[in-house]
């Protein structure tokens, strides 16, 4: 589904805040993969999602996502495939548009044809806009006219999950996207994106630095340190790791402990 | 009040008032939608009403109104094609087209810096002599602006007009869901710089002549015009946004004719402008900064007595 071939980063190339990115990363997802990511600070988890959805054009080597070589690519026209959630809440929305135009907006730019500029919503559509919103269980569907500068962090990620999921995306990239919210919330959200991408078989992969959570969600766990993935776990092995084994791998292969002032390993 | 208000008076307000609207709907795009101070709104209302004035003078008054705005989207794909493919910061590219259409609008009236309509066939006398009476001018342009009302409230409901309303809402987003943010402010300001064109040529009929400084100053008429409806309606709906736009311009014009009346000199009326424009904008600072003085006061007394 996505492979991403030898490719490098390097910014601010040949000045003193020269910071290489990414190494020679190499990472190859299975259709329906969910791939939990752990990595100390600066392990390049972040910059290899932005490599990914296009914010920058990688230094050097390829990336292909559903047979496609979309290395050179746009990052708009990509994002037509890509889902992509950060850790914070408000960057997914229009704060001053009202929850049914943001939906609007995230429903017509998936489901119609790139050139038909002028297509609207439809009445049905409103109604299916309701549903969605009413799984959520945070009383959103009764708001629908209310601008989403209104909601929580914790609803507004909710809400941009549900906008980057309308139609599926070939792949989802979860940036820590619970991190920034209070921990009943943060719950809620996380519930929501398992039933997500269980139910529709979406290939994904989600940044976390709580150790339990990157163990017991998904199929596949990365570790990243200095631009490169170290270690790749999926399947049986990966369903029988614990924190301290993860941890102590991590040393293994990264010759250091994994440091992330904000890592969890407590339940 | 009845010798401050004539109907005369009331008439021409609204009429001007409704004719300006259109730039304040301009900016409504430009500045409350894409959140882009389009500084070349005063040259391009002048290049609308030269265009205007000049296909009017060939005998085509309502070709004179697509042509104008026609010229208009000509003028903000450039300012658009300045910032969003060269790099120019916005205000700056549209200081510069400003500065450039200066040049255009005197070759459009064809190096001259008037243009006289007297005893041309106008919108305005083509309705008079079709509908009569002394309401027909406002009849023209209140139609005019619910066509175009109505037309940029669907505009802004497709999906076009909310991935424009998205990018200036907020970038982050836009960038993440495959909409081209340099594509929809070019579309914006091409739309908003039409009906600015079209607000020109509307005038250059109304008032029978063009006049090269017909445009300073527009900027920020229109934004005071934007501002008073804002601030009257409030948010909402996008129609409601709209016809708070109209409002605001119309009660600006109240607001002039009242300054006329009182005697004000007309040269005056753009320090007013200048002042309206400046005083609405700082007033929800002001408002904090009030309410933070007060509460700190309150603080430092409560504190003081309870020494």
């Amino acid at each position: 589904m996505l492979q991403l071939k030898n490719i490098s980063k390097t910014f601010n190339a040949g000045t003193v805040n020269e910071k290489k990115a990414l190494r020679n990363l190499n990472l190859d997802l299975k259709d329906g993969d969910f791939a939990t990511i752990v990595g100390s600070n600066g392990a390049g988890k972040s910059t290899m999602f932005n490599a990914i959805t296009g914010a920058f054009y990688v230094d050097c080597g390829e990336i292909i996502l559903d047979d496609e070589d979309i290395t050179y690519k746009k990052e708009h026209i990509r994002s037509r495939d890509i889902g992509h959630l950060f850790q914070d809440p408000l960057r997914g929305t229009a704060p001053g548009m009202t929850i049914e135009e943001n939906m609007a907006l995230a429903y017509l730019r998936a489901k119609t044809a790139r050139h038909d500029y002028f297509s609207r919503i439809r009445k049905e559509d409103k109604e299916k806009f309701r549903e969605q919103l009413a799984l959520l269980n945070m009383g959103l569907e009764d708001r629908m006219k209310q601008p989403v500068g209104l909601l929580s962090g914790g609803q507004r990620q909710a809400l941009t999950l549900l906008m980057a999921t309308m139609v599926t995306p070939k792949i989802l990239l979860l940036d820590e996207h619970t991190a920034a919210l209070d921990p009943a919330t943060a719950e809620k959200v996380l519930e929501l994106t398992k039933s997500i991408i269980k139910e529709r078989n979406i290939t994904a992969l989600m940044v976390t630095h709580n150790m339990h959570q990157a163990i017991e969600l998904g199929n596949r766990i990365l570790m990243m340190d200095q631009g490169h993935i170290i270690l790749d776990i999926e399947g049986e092995e990966k369903a029988k790791l614990t924190v301290e084994e993860l941890l102590e791998k991590f040393k293994e292969n990264a010759g250091k402990a994994l440091d992330n002032d904000r890592i969890l390993t407590a339940e | 009040m009845s010798s401050i208000f004539t109907l005369s008076i009331v008439q021409s307000a609204l009429e001007l008032g409704l004719i300006y609207s259109l730039v304040a709907l301009a900016l409504f795009i430009s500045f409350s939608i894409l959140n882009i101070a389009d500084l070349s709104t005063d040259g391009c209302f002048t290049l609308g009403c030269a265009v205007g004035a000049m296909v009017t003078l060939a005998g085509h008054p309502v070709l004179a109104l697509f042509a104008a705005m026609f010229a208009g989207v000509c003028s903000g794909y450039i300012t658009a094609f300045l910032q969003t493919k060269l790099g120019i910061e916005s205000i700056l590219a549209g200081i510069i087209v400003n500065t450039g259409l200066y040049t255009i609008n005197i070759a459009v009236m064809a190096g001259s810096s008037t243009v006289n309509l007297f005893n041309f066939d106008t919108l305005f006398s083509l309705a008079k002599d079709k509908i009569g009476g002394s309401f027909s001018k406002i009849i023209v342009a209140l139609v005019i602006v619910i066509l175009i009302a109505i037309f940029l409230a669907w505009f802004l409901g497709t999906r076009l007009g909310l991935s424009i309303r998205a990018t200036g809402n907020n970038p982050d987003m836009v960038k993440a869901s495959s909409i081209n943010p340099g594509f929809m402010i070019t579309v914006g300001l091409c739309v908003a710089n039409a009906l600015t064109g079209l607000s020109g040529a509307l005038l250059a009929q109304y008032q029978k002549s063009c006049d090269i400084n017909l445009g300073t100053g527009m900027v920020t008429i229109a934004l005071a015009s934007l501002i008073i409806g804002e601030s009257l309606i409030g948010k909402g709906s996008v129609l409601r946004r709209i016809f708070g736009v109209v409002l605001g311009s119309c009660l600006y014009r109240f607001i002039v004719a009242i300054a006329l009346r009182l005697n004000v000199p007309a040269e005056a009326l753009k320090l007013v402008s200048a002042i309206i424009v400046a005083v609405a904008i700082a007033l929800p600072y002001i408002k904090k900064q009030v309410a933070f003085e007060k509460q700190k006061s309150a603080a430092m007394k409560k504190r003081r007595e309870g020494k």
